[in-house]
Parts: structure tokens; sequence; C-alpha cells
């Protein structure tokens, strides 16, 4: 409890503001990594999952894939990937294995949110003479779309976590205050960072939960009689949950 | 016309469910395809507009081979209903029937109006045009689905079993409206069904399948009851037993007619002229 009143004590100095660290900066390129790994792993994972999501093929193989991503040490993949390129290019070696880790998520996501949607809706779209091109975009893109949201925030909230250990390389962010204080012994600083990401990863969950919501579309969620799952939609949501492995 | 030569289809996994399949199609006439689940109807009708392609023979459409007409164009022109409805959950009803005219490059402004008309034409009422799919009865979805069909003005309208979810009662209305919509419009209707009441009703031509899309018997209602080519048409149709087969019975102030369990079923009103 004393540790903790500490803590806010920290938090709430005034050289958090006018110091040499202040935490606006801090917090700043927190999310300028969190959002710059997430971006870059949208734009390779989104169109291959929606790839996979559309033809049915290369499913296990991702599946696979995402498994091992998941199962790597982010840790042990930063420190590997800044030998492999270098200490100069740090930077880059943690935006790697940033992305790597916010690949699998948001694939899941991506194809998921095409499986979901009724064979038969799309079978009928096709009947009807949309090309594959306009199924996708006009069909399987917005029905898909609260999965792919889902996907993000996980891979959101796994990045924001994990963008701490990147100030043992030397690159800020809020992660810069733990290792700090770990050296310094200063542990009110220490839990001090720790709530503040907490919080951050609270506050971009919340985003998240609020812009899936908003991004089902209006047929879907007016009459969710009309929203039964198909067993084939349960078991994608179901999927992406364990896949994406929240917690 | 729609002509089938010689068409067979066989599934990757080496189902065959048409096999060797020929038949004409009138113009604006209803063709109804009747036969028992995995009978190769579904097959049969989805070759029309490619969704399917055969493993062999032809599929010729006023004379043209469908295999040489590019599959998105020609799905275009051919209205296509399905048991489901099939409409797309995130559009609103009037929407859901402009889909096709709008992917034909009409204005949207334009193709709106004109699925505003439709909802007429199949009995919706206006009001749920602006409703989502979700939100509608199931005789409701069904009729959307048939304004969808009918949107793009095609010659040919496909059916596959489009009333086969919905209650007896509305199955009866919506086969009614068929009947009126038909006599207006006079499409070339292929509708696919598994109840042989249904295709008596709503046939000019009756196609009886059998497994692998086998014809068991072509010809009118008329033709096929007084008629039937074979046992399993006389079983299939109920003409030996049941409600198909009448007889007159004599009662005290007249006659009546009388089904295979001696129910009543009707009364002998005079004899009506072929047609
Ligand atoms: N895509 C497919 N792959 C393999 N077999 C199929 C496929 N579609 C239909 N079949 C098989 O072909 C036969 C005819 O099916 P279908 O045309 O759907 O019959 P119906 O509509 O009369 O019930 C069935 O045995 C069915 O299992
Ligand atoms: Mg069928």
């Amino acid at each position: 409890m004393n540790l903790l009143s500490e803590a806010i004590d920290w938090l709430f100095a005034a050289e958090r503001l006018s110091g040499s660290s202040p935490v606006p900066l801090r917090i700043g390129e927190h999310l300028l990594y969190t959002f710059v790994a997430v971006l870059v792993a949208a734009v390779i994972a989104v169109p291959l999952g929606y790839l996979i999501g559309h033809t049915g093929r290369g499913r296990e193989l991702a599946v696979g894939l995402s498994g091992a991503a998941r199962a790597l040490p982010s840790f042990g993949l930063i420190i590997l990937l800044v030998l492999l390129v270098g200490v100069v290019r740090a930077p880059l070696a943690a935006v790697i294995s940033f992305v790597i880790l916010a690949i699998p998520s948001i694939l899941a996501g991506a194809y998921a949110g095409f499986e979901a949607v009724d064979r038969r809706t799309i079978d009928a779209a096709r009947a009807i003479g949309m090309t594959e091109w306009q199924i996708l975009w006009k069909v399987e893109v917005p029905l898909g779309l609260p999965l792919l949201i889902s996907g993000l925030r996980s891979a959101v909230l796994q990045v924001v976590a994990t963008v701490t250990l990147a100030a043992y390389v030397g690159l800020g962010g809020l992660g810069l205050y733990i290792i700090a204080g770990l050296a310094l012994r200063q542990f009110d600083q220490m839990l001090g960072a720790a709530l503040l990401i907490a919080a951050l990863a609270l506050v971009l969950d919340a985003l998240f939960a609020g812009l899936e919501r908003v991004v089902v579309p209006a047929g879907v969620s007016v009459g969710r009689k009309g929203f039964r799952p198909t067993s084939n939609r349960r078991r994608a949501v179901m999927e992406t949950s364990i896949e994406s492995g929240r917690g | 016309m729609i002509e089938f030569r010689s068409v067979t289809k066989r599934f990757p996994d080496g189902t065959v469910a048409v096999d060797d399949f020929s038949l004409v199609l009138p113009s604006h006439k209803t063709t109804v395809l009747v036969g028992s689940s995995g009978s190769g109807k579904t097959t049969l009708l989805r070759m029309v507009n490619r969704m399917v392609d055969p493993s062999s023979g032809s599929i010729e459409i006023d004379g043209e081979d469908t295999s040489t007409l590019e599959p998105v164009a020609l799905r275009r022109r051919i209205g296509y209903v399905m048991q489901n409805s099939g409409l797309l959950p995130h559009l609103k009803v009037l929407d859901n029937v402009a889909t096709v005219p709008v992917l034909n490059g009409v204005p949207r402004r334009e193709a709106r109006q004109q699925a505003l008309t439709l909802l007429d034409t199949v009995g919706l009422d206006r009001a749920l045009a602006d409703r989502y799919p979700s939100q509608l009865s199931g005789g409701q979805q069904q009729r959307v689905g048939v304004a969808r069909g009918l949107a793009a003005d095609p010659n040919i309208l496909l059916m596959d079993e489009p009333f086969g979810a919905v209650d007896p009662i509305v199955r009866d209305e919506l086969q009614q409206e068929l009947i009126r919509l038909q006599r207006e419009l006079g499409k070339t209707v292929v509708f696919v069904t598994h109840d042989i009441d249904e295709a008596f009703l709503l046939g000019d031509q009756v196609v009886i399948l059998e497994q692998g899309g086998r014809i068991a018997q072509v010809g009118s209602p008329t033709e096929i009851m007084e008629a039937p080519a074979s046992d399993f048409v006389a079983s299939f149709i109920g003409a030996d037993r049941g409600k198909r087969a009448l007889s007159i019975r004599k009662t005290e102030h007249g006659f009546i007619l009388v089904d295979g369990e001696g129910r009543a079923a009707g009364v002998l009103v005079g004899t009506a002229d072929a047609g």
C-alpha cells in the first residue's frame, strides 16, 4: 500500500512533465512504436488473411505459422534481431519483432471474419453476378470487419505490452522508467510506469472495443435474430479468440 | 428457349449428379424440375447460369452455347432466387433489390426508383424498403428475393425451392403470387422443388427426376396424371393412393368426389375445357 501511494506520488510529481524524461514524450514513443508495428503487421496480414479467407486455401499453414510466431519469446527475438541487423539499427530490429508478434492475431481476425460470413450469402452474391472482387469488397469485407477489428485489438494489446521491452535496446518508451528504476532500485518509479502502461492498454482496449461495435453492419446488429451463428461462424469466432490468445 | 444437350456433371469427388440429361425448356413457360433430394435438381439449375459447369454436353440459351458466354455477364441477365433468399444482410431491402442493376451500371437513384416499383410488383409494402433482411418475415424475405431476381428484367428466372422454408399458408400465398406474376411477365421460369403438388400447380412443363438427373417423365401436369410413364412416376405423384386417387361417390343429394382414403375431397361442378 505504501509502495502504491509512492508510485502514485511519482506519477503526479511535477518532474513527470518538466523533467529530462517527461511522461508525454515516453507515452508518445510507446504509442508510436505500437502503431507503426501494428500498421506494418496489418499491411502484411490483412491482405494475406483476406486471401486465405476468400479462397479457403492456406489456412493450415497460416494457423501453424501463427502458432509458431506466438511461441517465440519476444525479448529473445528482439535481442536476436538487434544482433542480426546491428546495434545502430536497433529500432528496426525492435519494430520487426513487434510486427512478428502482431501478425498472428490480425491474420486470424482477417480470415476468421471472412469465414464467419454465411456461405449461402456469398453463393447468392456470386449467383446474381458479382465478380470475385465485388464479393470481396461488397460482402466479405464489410461483414468480416468486426472480427478483423477484434484481431487488431488483440494485436495492439500484445504489442503495447511488449513495447516495454524496447527500452532494453535503448529505444525509450515507458519501459525506460522500469529499466532505469530497476538499476537504481527506485520501485516507486517502476510501479508508476507499470501502472501507466496498464492504463494505456486499458484505454486502447476500450477504444477498440467501441470501434468493434461501431463496425458491425447495421443490418446485422438490428435484428439479432437474423444473426444466428452457423456452426461455421461460431467455430471461426471461437478460433479467433483462442488463436489470438487474449490475456 | 433453354436446351440441355447430353449434359453430364461429375463432381471432383466422383459423384455423378447429372447423367446424360437432355431437355428443351420452352420460352415464356414455367418448367418445374421435381424430384427427391439429391436427384440433381440444384445442379441442373446452376448449370444454366454457369454456377456449375457441365463435365460434358452443352447448354444453349436461344441457340447460344453458354460455355462461350462470360459467367458474370450471363448471371446478371438471369434472375436467381434461392431457398433462404440469399439477401445481403448488411444492405437494406431496397439496395438488395437494386444490387444487380447497380452492378450493371444503372445510376443508384434510378435503380432505387425501379426497386420501389418492383416491391409493388411482388406485393410488398413500400414501407419495408428501408428495413434490413433480418427485420422481415421469411415470406417477406422470399418476396424480396423474387424482386431482386426480377430487377434486371431478365428473360430467364431460376428458382431453387424458393418457397421450401416458409409455412404452408405463406407458401400458398407466394405460389398464387408467382402464378399471377408469371401471367403478367411471361418469363422463362425454371423452378426446382421436391413437392409434386407445387410442381403441378406451377408448371407448364413438369420434369420428374430420378437420381442422377435421369428423367422419369416430362409433360404437362395433365399428361403426367393421365398416363404416368412408370410405377416410379405413379407412386411419386401419388396417383395410386391418397388425395390424387379420386373417385365419385353417390350420396343422398347428388355426387361428391372422395380421395383414396374415402374422405370427401370436392364436388363435381361440370367438365372444364382442356388448357
Ligand atoms: N459441389 C458438390 N460436390 C460434390 N457433390 C455434390 C456437389 N453438389 C452436389 N453434389 C451431389 O450431387 C448430387 C445432386 O445434388 P443436387 O443437385 O444438390 O440435388 P438436389 O438439388 O436435387 O437435392 C447429390 O448426391 C449431391 O450430394
Ligand atoms: Mg437442391
